[in-house]
C-alpha cells in the first residue's frame, strides 16, 4: 500500500476539529497520553460506556483476569470515575492452572487500587461435583458454569468483559450491550439494534448483561494505548528465558495441570505470551519482544491472530467460540 | 527474518501508529451485489487479515473447488444465523491504513433492510452503496440511499460493482453515476462520489484499475482515507448529558461533585454559563475534569467530568446546556421514528422513552404517516406500525424533556422507544420531521466525476 501524507485534519492533536489553532492540549499532562486521535476517539467512547454501565446497574462487575484487555478495562473505568474510587467489584474465575506471575499481578493490582476482588475457583467447582474435569486437562471450557454460577449467586446485573470484536468472525456481530438469559446464554433474537450511543441496559430479573467497553479497538489500538498510557502488564507478555515443551505445535509451560508426558521434552527458549488463560492451552510464542514497541513490530510482522496462534480450544472448530459464547462462556 | 524485512516491519509499524482519524462507514447493498466479495476485498487487499485467517478461506475455498480464494468468506456469518434462517443486523470489521483507521459497519443486503441500514449507518460518517453495473439503479439503491439521507450521512459513495461484466463499458457507468447522484441531490445528500469497479478482480478496490484507464478518479480505498471529515458538531453552544454523578467524599475532597459525561455537541471551557435542563437552574462552569488533569476546553466527542460554580444538585438524566439556544423543555412533540422490533406498534401505546440519558414514560400520541421509502412521501398510516415502518409521530413523556431537533450522527435529538417489560428496543427514533428536513439542492458537475 502507498504511504498517503496525511491531510492538516488528520494531524491536529485532537480528533474534532477542523482547526488547529485553539490551544486545546496546551495544558500540560500529568503523565504520558494516547496521543493519537483514534485511540482518543476510542477512550472518550470506552469511558462513556463504563459510565452507562454505572448509570444504569445496581451490581455491575469486571471480569478480571489480568490478561491485557481487561487490564485496559480496568485502567478506563479508573480514568472514568477519576477522582472517585472505583464503583465496581472485580470477579476472576480461576481455572487453578493460572500462570503464576499473572496471579501475583493480579493480587498487587487489586491491593494497591485498594480494589474488591471475588476470585470463583473452577476446583471448588470438580471437588464437589458439580463439574468434572475433562480427559486432556483443559479447564478454559469449565469456566462458564462457575462463572454462570457466580453472577446468579451475587445477583450481578452487568458484566464487563475486555473482549474486542476484531478478535475472532463470531464476535463481529456483538452488541457492546449483550443481553444474556439467566443460563447466561446469548440468543441472537433477542439481541438490540443499537444505534448511535443510547446503549439500552433493560434486562428482566434473572437476565444480565454483558458490557464490551473495547468492542471497537483492535489489537493494535490496543498496545498502542497500551504504550501512551504507559501501562504496565504481567511480565510473561514480554520476551524471557522459559522452560516449556512442545504440544499440539505449541510450546506449553510444564506444571502440575498436566505436562509434559510420554515423550515430550522440556527445553529452554526465549518467548513470550500473547495471552494469559489457563496454562494448559495457552501456548508462548518463541520472541525476543522485551518491550511494547518490540511487541507491536511483532504482531505487525507477524499477523496471526491472537486467539488462533494461541488458544488451543479455538482450534477445536471454526464455531468453538461461538458454541462457547451461547453457552455463556463470553 | 531477514534484515530487509525488519525495516519493513519497522517502517510499517511507525506508519500504523502515526496520529490520525477515525473513520466509521457503512456498507449497503442488495443481495447479489457483490457486497461481502467487495468487503472481503478491502480488507485482504488492505492487509488486514491475518495469516491465520487467510489459511482457512484458502482451505474453504479449495474444499469447495475454486482456484481463487473467495474473499466474501472472510466476512461469512454466524452459525447460528444459517441454522435459524435469521441475519444479525450488523457486523463490525475493523483495518487500518497509514492515513486513517476504519470501523467498518457491514449491513445485511436482504431481508429487513430498513433496521439493518439505518443502525448501521446511524453514526456513520459514510455510506458505501453497491450497486450491479449490470442493473444500475434499483429501487433498494435507492432506498439505502434515502435511508442515509434521513439519518443525515453526510458522504456517499455509489459502488458500481461488476463493471468487468458490462466490459469496463464507460457509458454504462456514467449513466449510473448520473442517475444515482440527481436521485441523492433530489435527497439533499451534501457530496456523492461514484466509483466503477470489480470486487471480485480488485479493480479500484484499493488500487486503481489499468483496465478503467478511463477513469480518473480514486479507488473506493483513496476515497475512504481522504474524505473531508471537517466536524460541524464542535461548533455551537454545548450540550452535555449528565450520566453519572461523581462524589468522592474523601477526606481529600469531601465536597468534590462532578457531572460526568461525553460532549455531544459544540465546546465547552471553564467560565461559560449554562442551564440545567429541564430544571432550568443557571450556573457557570467552574472546571473540566479528567483523569488525566484539568481542561481547558472540551469538544463534542470528548469525555470529561463537568465542575459548576453553584449546587445545583443534578442527577443522571439532566442536560447541562449553553446559554446562547438552550431547548426548551417539552412533552409533547413530533418524532420520525423506525420500527426495529417485531412486535406492532400502536396509537395510544404505552412504553419507555430513552433520550440522552434520560428514561421517562412515553405514549405514542398519534402516527400521522408512514413513509414511502420508494416516493419519499407519507402515505395514510395502518393501525399498527411493524417492523421497518418509518412513520411520523407525535409523543407524549411524563416527564417534561429538552428535546431538539435530530442533528446529524445522532448525538443530538435521537431516542428510543423501549418495551417496559422486557426490555426489548422497539424502535428508534429522530425529533422533528426528517422528510422535511431534507432539502433538494441543484446537481453539481463534479459529483458524477
Amino acid at each position: 500500500m502507498t504511504l498517503t501524507d496525511t491531510t492538516p485534519t488528520d494531524t491536529t492533536p485532537t480528533d474534532t476539529t477542523p482547526t488547529s489553532t485553539t490551544p486545546t492540549d496546551t495544558v500540560a499532562p500529568a503523565k504520558a497520553r494516547a496521543t493519537s486521535p483514534h485511540l482518543r476517539t476510542l477512550e472518550s467512547e470506552a469511558i462513556h460506556i463504563l459510565r452507562e454501565v454505572a448509570g444504569q446497574f445496581d451490581r455491575p462487575v469486571i471480569l478480571f483476569s489480568a490478561g491485557k484487555d481487561s487490564v485496559l478495562v480496568l485502567h478506563l473505568a479508573r480514568k472514568a470515575f477519576h477522582p472517585a474510587p472505583l464503583p465496581f467489584s472485580l470477579l476472576h474465575v480461576d481455572t487453578g492452572h493460572n500462570f503464576p506471575e499473572v496471579l501475583a499481578y493480579r493480587d498487587r493490582v487489586v491491593a494497591e487500587g485498594g480494589l474488591r476482588l471475588q476470585v470463583a475457583h473452577v476446583q471448588d467447582w470438580i471437588d464437589d461435583g458439580r463439574l468434572t474435569e475433562r480427559p486432556d486437562g483443559t479447564r478454559n471450557p469449565l469456566q462458564t458454569v462457575p462463572l454462570v454460577d457466580t453472577i446468579a449467586a451475587e445477583r450481578f446485573d452487568a458484566v464487563i468483559g475486555g473482549a474486542r470484536r476484531d478478535e475472532e468472525r463470531s464476535r463481529a456481530k456483538e452488541r457492546i450491550f449483550s443481553l444474556r438469559d439467566s443460563f447466561g446464554g446469548w440468543d441472537p433474537r433477542r439481541q438490540r439494534p443499537e444505534l448511535w450511543g443510547l446503549y439500552n441496559g433493560r434486562h428482566a430479573p434473572g437476565e444480565h448483561v454483558r458490557v464490551f467497553p473495547l468492542s471497537n479497538w483492535t489489537e493494535l489500538d490496543v498496545w498502542n494505548y497500551i504504550e501512551a498510557e504507559n501501562i504496565a502488564l504481567p511480565e510473561i507478555y514480554y520476551s524471557h528465558q522459559r522452560e516449556v515443551f512442545l504440544r499440539n505445535g505449541m510450546w506449553l509451560t510444564p506444571g502440575d495441570w498436566g505436562g509434559p508426558t510420554g515423550r515430550e521434552v522440556i527445553v529452554r527458549r526465549t518467548v513470550r505470551y500473547r495471552t494469559v488463560g489457563d496454562m494448559s492451552c495457552t501456548g508462548a510464542v518463541e520472541s525476543s519482544a522485551t518491550d511494547v514497541r518490540a511487541v507491536i513490530e511483532e504482531i505487525i510482522a507477524t499477523r496471526i491472530t491472537e486467539r488462533g496462534a494461541t488458544r488451543a480450544d479455538d482450534q477445536l472448530g471454526e464455531a468453538a467460540m461461538e458454541d462457547r459464547k451461547r453457552e455463556g462462556y463470553f | 527474518m531477514s534484515t530487509a524485512q525488519s525495516i519493513d516491519v519497522h517502517e510499517l509499524a511507525a506508519e500504523l501508529t502515526t496520529s490520525r482519524r477515525l473513520l466509521r462507514f457503512a456498507t449497503a447493498g442488495s443481495v447479489d451485489d457483490g457486497k461481502s466479495t467487495l468487503v472481503g476485498r478491502l480488507l485482504h487487499d488492505s492487509k488486514s487479515v491475518l495469516s491465520d485467517t487467510l489459511d482457512a478461506v484458502q482451505r474453504t475455498s479449495r474444499a469447495r473447488g475454486l482456484d481463487t480464494p473467495d474473499l466474501s468468506l472472510l466476512v461469512d456469518g454466524l452459525r447460528a444465523e444459517r441454522e435459524q434462517g435469521i441475519t444479525i443486523d450488523v457486523a463490525y470489521r475493523y483495518f487500518a491504513t497509514p492515513a486513517r483507521t476504519f470501523i467498518l459497519a457491514d449491513t445485511p443486503g436482504h431481508v429487513q433492510y430498513t433496521r439493518n441500514t439505518v443502525t448501521g449507518a446511524s453514526t456513520a460518517d459514510l455510506v458505501v452503496i453497491l450497486t450491479d453495473a449490470r442493473t444500475g439503479v434499483v429501487n433498494q439503491t435507492r432506498r439505502h440511499a434515502a435511508v442515509a439521507a434521513l439519518l443525515g450521512v453526510p458522504h456517499l459513495l455509489l459502488a458500481v460493482n461488476k463493471i468487468d461484466l458490462v466490459d469496463y463499458d464507460r457509458r454504462v457507468f456514467e449513466a449510473i453515476a448520473a442517475e444515482f447522484s440527481a436521485y441523492a441531490a433530489e435527497l439533499g445528500i451534501p457530496e456523492v462520489t461514484a466509483i466503477p469497479i470489480s470486487a471480485l478482480h480488485g479493480d479500484n478496490v484499493v488500487t486503481r484499475s489499468g483496465r478503467i484507464e478511463w477513469y480518473t478518479g480514486p479507488s473506493v480505498l483513496e476515497h475512504l482515507e481522504n474524505v473531508d471529515l471537517a466536524d460541524q458538531s464542535t461548533t455551537g453552544a454545548v450540550r452535555f448529558p449528565v450520566q453519572y454523578v461523581i462524589r468522592p467524599r474523601s477526606d481529600e475532597l469531601p465536597d468534590y461533585r462532578g457531572y460526568a459525561g461525553r460532549v455531544t455537541a459544540g465546546t465547552v471551557r471553564p467560565g461559560d454559563e449554562v442551564v440545567v435542563l429541564p430544571s432550568g437552574g443557571r450556573s457557570v462552569v467552574a472546571g473540566i475534569d479528567t483523569a488525566d488533569g484539568p481542561r481547558d476546553l472540551a469538544r463534542a466527542g470528548e469525555s470529561v467530568t463537568l465542575l459548576l460554580a453553584d449546587d445545583l444538585d443534578l442527577s443522571r438524566g439532566d442536560l447541562i446546556s449553553g446559554v446562547a439556544d438552550a431547548p426548551g423543555p417539552v412533552t409533547e412533540f413530533g418524532a420520525t421514528i423506525t420500527l426495529l422490533a417485531d412486535r406492532p406498534l400502536r396509537r395510544g401505546a404505552r412504553a419507555l422513552l430513552r433520550y440522552g440519558t434520560s428514561t421517562t414514560r412515553v405514549m405514542v400520541t398519534s402516527i400521522e404517516g408512514l413513509l414511502d421509502i420508494d416516493s419519499l412521501s407519507y402515505v395514510p398510516a395502518p393501525e399498527a406500525l411493524a417492523l421497518n415502518d418509518i412513520a411520523k409521530v407525535t409523543l407524549r413523556t411524563a416527564d417534561p424533556l429538552p428535546v431538539e431537533d435530530y442533528r446529524a450522527g445522532g448525538a443530538v435529538g435521537s431516542l428510543l422507544i423501549i418495551e417496559p417489560s422486557d426490555g426489548t428496543t422497539l424502535a428508534a427514533g429522530m425529533v422533528g420531521d426528517r422528510r422535511a428536513a431534507l432539502h433538494p439542492h441543484p446537481i453539481s458537475k463534479e459529483a458524477t466525476a
